[in-house]
């Protein structure tokens, strides 16, 4: 590295950056220091993981029960929407998304208004901000109703076990989650208003929205097609989890009086979910590597913010790209020691 | 007879011998670089992935622009061959990268000669081959007209890595404008997300701005502001440690603009040989020993002009005659009112 007239050193973290960046969850802008704009990196690309992970999974999880429906059109359906989207390159799937379809997008002045207060635009999605007052309040109250969750259910289950007695956990569950914060709007003096985004002209033919909050197209377009893309995976996990459990079990189930919703529930689900999870978990590890591609749409995540702009502006290409290599290995590993927890939680146990 | 004739032999061999290891040591001390490039037979040279004008491929992957032509003026020097150089087409974010780990010799895309790149990053600006500043497009429907009716939450889109996101925030930040910039990787998404109208405005250096906008659905749509909000003196780059390089480099550079200055052309570069001009004759290889301290011989400089011609012909051919910038503007030469001028070849 002499040689070539490379100093190396990690000094820089705590200059300053000088250099502005789209979309940040924390408060940024050029006069903090390279390190926080790690952090701005950091947290974008785990904001873009954490949406694809969960939408891809609901996703995931619905195609991979249609692909068994008996239903042809549902059946087949699914079966297209894997193989398609299953086949083609990630990268062009986010230019896809990102050029082809948000592109279609309406301009700001010609969008017309979801439910009269959301405005989906090629700038990006702007919904209302919401204004909470005692928002401590409404927060207790959901909390109290979740330990309440807790406690019946552990009641409850005690209940089937000593008495053989069934209670519906899962209404009385939604009615304490409703009826709790309701209560707390009521008598609790919690108040919710929303600040709605207003069209404002920038020139003859430019607008913008302010106020509320604004989604950059990039976020959504990146989280789209990393969903889409990752569900047709998790969809065949989910599929060959649940074709796992052997026909005898669904039938000695059935044969003993359950419910087809309780051979669901307490036959199929725990064994299928054994088989699920452990590929489950590669998926979500690729989920979020491949978020990484979101330099190519302009999304700031950790590649685009710190292995890139960063780097260019400091030159210290060795010490900032073994940092995000690094904190890659990091984030997968806390995911897999993360899903190998729930793996082992839901494990047979052999006794 | 036969005896001698066999020590003869052997003597000649030796002198062979030590002959082409003093030549090729001494080549050796002057520059790694040099002795490197003569082995390949290549000019390693780093160039923008398409910028019209710069460095730009066509169909067959040809090599056109002012900045490829930096790099064949070098390979004409050093290997007598202009066409002889293996471009590297380089993102900006990969730019310097590649420079420093030794995977190209030259960089000649586009590249702000700024302090901390000249003197943080092992690298080494020779000179500056195009005068540019920062400038904004906007589209003409806007009725933006000045960079004086910006407002607040405008969007601006640019790409990452370059000297426009620092300079872009000083000029926003002294406005006290409020601003959203979306950075791209890759110039050609920066232009179909600005096109697409993601962006009120698009920033970078002007030449490239006039460069993209042809590249755009129509072009007439689009306007460059006239406001200037920085100084880009574009130029070669090379890395630091190798003075011998650097030097070919620079005077290649500066050859080219000089030429131009004395009237020199690829056409009339031979004729030249016989002017009255010692100067003239420097410029074309016919006096003085303008190429031992390079290690190159002495018609170096005069392979640069007859094969890649002096610097206003490579403006016109690859920048005035594409319909870029047809007017030379501060890349005009010094006699002309311009600011090119460069140091004299003797």
């Amino acid at each position: 590295m002499e040689s070539r007239g490379i100093d190396f050193g990690y000094g820089f973290l705590s200059q300053e950056s000088s250099f502005d960046v789209q979309f940040s969850l924390i408060e940024y802008d050029g006069s903090h220091s390279y390190f926080r704009a790690y952090l701005v990196g950091l947290l974008n690309t785990i904001l873009v993981s954490v949406i694809g992970i969960i939408l891809a999974t609901i996703l995931g999880v619905l195609v991979g029960v249609a692909r068994l429906s008996p239903n042809y059109l549902i059946n087949k359906f699914a079966a297209f929407y894997v193989e398609f989207f299953r086949n083609i390159p990630l990268l062009l799937q986010i230019f896809f998304w990102y050029f082809a379809a948000l592109r279609a997008l309406p301009l700001p002045q010609d969008a017309e208004p979801m439910f009269g207060i959301s405005f989906l635009t090629i700038k990006g999605l702007f919904v209302p901000a919401f204004i909470w007052q005692n928002f401590n309040i409404f927060f207790y109250s959901i909390l109290a109703a979740i330990i309440a969750i807790v406690v019946i259910r552990v009641h409850a289950k005690k209940l089937q076990e000593t008495q053989g007695k069934q209670t519906p956990v899962l209404l009385i569950s939604i009615g304490l989650i409703l009826i709790l914060p309701l209560l707390s709007f009521l008598i609790g003096g919690v108040r919710l208003s929303f600040e709605v985004p207003v069209l404002k002209q920038l020139a003859t033919t430019s607008f913008i929205y302010e106020g509320g909050v604004s989604l950059p197209p990039e976020l959504i377009a990146l989280a789209l097609s990393l969903s889409l893309y990752t569900a047709t995976f998790i969809a065949e996990c989910v599929r060959a989890g649940i074709q796992g459990v052997g026909k005898g079990q669904k039938e000695a189930a059935a044969s003993i009086g359950l419910t087809p919703n309780q051979v669901l529930k307490l036959v199929v689900m725990p064994q299928a979910l054994r088989i699920i999870i452990p590929p489950t978990t590669n998926q979500y590890l690729n989920l979020t590597k491949n978020s990484s591609l979101a330099a190519a749409i302009a999304y700031p995540d950790l590649v685009l913010v710190f292995a890139g702009t960063a780097l260019m502006q400091t030159g210290k290409a060795i010490e900032i790209v073994s940092i995000t290599m690094f904190t890659y290995l990091s984030l997968s590993i806390s995911i897999s020691l993360l899903m190998n927890w729930y793996n082992k939680k839901i494990a047979i146990t052999e006794k | 007879m036969f005896k001698y004739l066999k020590q003869l032999t052997s003597l000649v061999a030796m002198v062979a011998v030590l002959f082409t290891f003093t030549t090729e040591s001494m080549a050796a001390k002057k520059s790694k670089t040099l002795k490197n490039t003569q082995k390949k037979g290549f000019v390693r040279c780093g160039v923008s992935q398409g910028l019209p004008g710069f460095s730009n491929a066509d169909a067959a992957g040809n090599w056109t622009g002012v900045d490829v032509d930096v790099c064949r003026a070098v390979a004409a020097a050093v290997l007598g061959d202009a066409n002889k150089v293996k471009f590297t087409p380089l993102s900006a974010k990969e730019r310097f990268t590649a420079l420093t780990s030794g995977e190209i010799d030259i960089l000649s895309r586009n590249t702000t000669w700024t302090l901390s790149r000249d003197a943080d990053i092992g690298l080494t600006f020779v000179g500056v081959n195009f005068y540019d500043g920062q400038g904004f497009m906007v589209r003409k429907s806007s009725g933006i007209t000045s960079v004086d009716q910006f407002k607040n939450g405008i969007s601006a889109c640019t790409n990452i890595g370059t000297t426009t996101e620092l300079n872009m925030r000083d000029f926003f930040n002294s406005r006290g404008i409020s601003y959203e910039p979306v950075a791209f990787e890759k110039a050609d998404e920066v232009v179909a997300a600005y096109d697409a109208g993601r962006c009120d405005t698009y920033t970078t250096d002007k030449s490239g701005l006039a460069a993209q906008r042809t590249k755009m659905q129509n072009p007439d749509e689009h306007i460059v502001l006239p406001e200037t909000i920085s100084k880009e003196p574009l130029g070669p780059v090379v890395r630091q440690g190798d003075s011998v390089w650097e030097d070919i480099v620079r005077w290649s550079l500066n050859t080219m603009i000089e030429a131009e200055e004395y009237g020199i052309t690829s056409a009339n570069a031979d004729s030249m040989k016989t002017s009255d001009n010692p100067q003239i004759k420097r410029l074309v290889g016919a006096e003085g020993e303008m190429g031992a301290a390079f290690g190159l011989d002495n018609e170096w400089n005069l392979r640069i002009i007859k094969q890649v011609g002096n610097y206003g012909e490579s403006y016109k051919r690859n920048i005035a005659d594409t319909g870029i910038l047809p007017d030379r503007g501060p890349n005009e030469l010094w006699t002309k009112g311009g600011i090119l001028y460069v140091p004299p070849s003797r």
